[in-house]
């Protein structure tokens, strides 16, 4: 009978899931194999640090004779940049909007460097991305703290509880209520994007989290928000609260 | 005139307007087409990961087949739990059997949100090829 009251207890549970507790949280780095662990850990072995030392030479280099580099306002990045990179997206004045790193670097080389904005996913502007988020691995990813950041909040979480697609899922569907279990044999991680830009080895490439939700989108067979647009930036935001407290691993690995 | 017609044709064609069916309780007894499916097509899509999708999610016995997913129950013995028009109904429309299924419906365009260019208007299956898996679900005896 007790059992029976226990398996109904169980039926009656609503499949769209709860959020993850905060003591079953986990990297995506666990559900990797040893080998893909060992070469997000040793540097030497990281693809992403080719992203890095682009980035780092980057930071000093003035783009035109006429411009600062971003050595020449920010000084030293390893003390200037320490922990900034955990806090976005945050909230921009200028626009009144939630943006995220690329963003804020592309602002800067617009407004302080006279410069054209990078692309998204170029070369340089994920290296400049990477160069930054390493100077807050090891640091816990710090929730949004600003209250003008509020609505991008509220809106990214309804988006993460959205269906979508042709196939109609929602990301809670797979990373709230289902991680750990297989897709295709492959582990279904909780989403927690600590790690970004990551060197994804399915792309044999860099890539920014803004083109890991595309590919997700792309999955289920919707329409991907275009790069740049509010509503990924706004999934972001919630990403980064719902992975408040997580360690930064940029530059991660991930398969 | 007849050129007209053959245009209109078309169009009607690449819209897609879906055969309608008619649920009894938890399975649709009739054929989507008024024929029956044909069991190597249905296995070739079943197992096709770009047509059926079936096994990103469920496992069965298809030894030749590496990384079958177990986010849902395996499709071996399918055809002895499940009837014929019971199976349909669970491909056509899962979510009316169970609201809160991660089971995609297979034969459905309506209510459906930012679904991509190549997709609108298309269901993930077409009837011909639901009643294929069908038959060839129910010869999964286990």
């Amino acid at each position: 009978m007790i059992r029976f009251i226990a398996i109904l207890l169980l039926l009656s549970l609503p499949a769209a899931a709860a959020d993850i507790p905060a003591s079953e949280r986990r990297s995506g780095y666990d559900f990797m194999s040893p080998a893909t662990q060992e070469m997000q850990r040793d540097d030497a072995l990281n693809p992403a640090m080719l992203w890095v030392a682009e980035g780092e030479a980057q930071w000093q280099e003035a783009p035109s004779s006429a411009a600062k580099p971003c050595a020449g306002c920010h000084g030293d990045a390893t003390a200037s940049m320490r922990g900034v990179a955990a806090g976005y997206p945050a909230f921009d004045e200028r626009t009144g909007k939630a943006i995220d790193l690329q963003q804020r670097i592309n602002a800067c080389r617009v407004t302080h460097q006279q410069q054209p904005a990078f692309a998204a996913e170029s070369r340089p502007l994920l290296g400049l991305a990477a160069y930054l988020g390493l100077q807050s691995r090891g640091l816990p990813v710090q929730a949004p703290d600003d209250p003008r950041l509020a609505p991008a909040l509220q809106r990214g979480e309804k988006l993460f509880h959205t269906a979508m697609g042709q196939l109609n899922f929602s990301c809670t569907q797979c990373h709230d209520a289902n991680w750990g279990k297989r897709l295709a044999g492959s582990p279904i991680p909780q989403a927690h994007a600590t790690g970004y830009p990551i060197y994804r080895l399915e792309w044999q490439d860099m890539g920014s989290l803004q083109r890991r939700l595309r590919n997700c989108m792309t999955g289920v067979r919707a329409e991907p928000f275009p790069y740049g647009a509010d509503e990924l930036v706004q999934l972001e935001l919630y990403l980064n609260s719902r992975s408040a407290g997580m360690t930064v691993e940029t530059p991660a690995v991930r398969p | 005139m007849t050129a007209l017609l053959l245009v209109a044709f078309a169009s009607f064609a690449s819209a897609q307007t879906l055969v309608s069916y008619t649920p009894v309780g938890d399975a649709i007894p009739n054929s989507l087409t008024g024929q029956p499916g044909d069991v190597q097509r249905g296995r070739a899509i079943v197992t096709n990961r770009q047509k059926g999708l079936c096994l990103l999610c469920h496992s069965g016995p298809f030894a030749e087949e590496r990384f079958q997913g177990d986010l849902a129950p395996t499709l071996a013995g399918a055809g002895s739990r499940w009837t014929e028009a019971q199976l349909r109904l669970r491909i056509v429309d899962s979510r009316r059997v169970n609201a809160d299924t991660i089971m995609p419906s297979y034969y459905r365009i309506d209510s459906l949100n930012r679904v991509g260019a190549a997709w609108q208007g298309k269901p993930v299956l077409t009837a011909a090829e639901i009643e294929d898996v069908v038959a060839f679900l129910l010869t999964l005896k286990e």
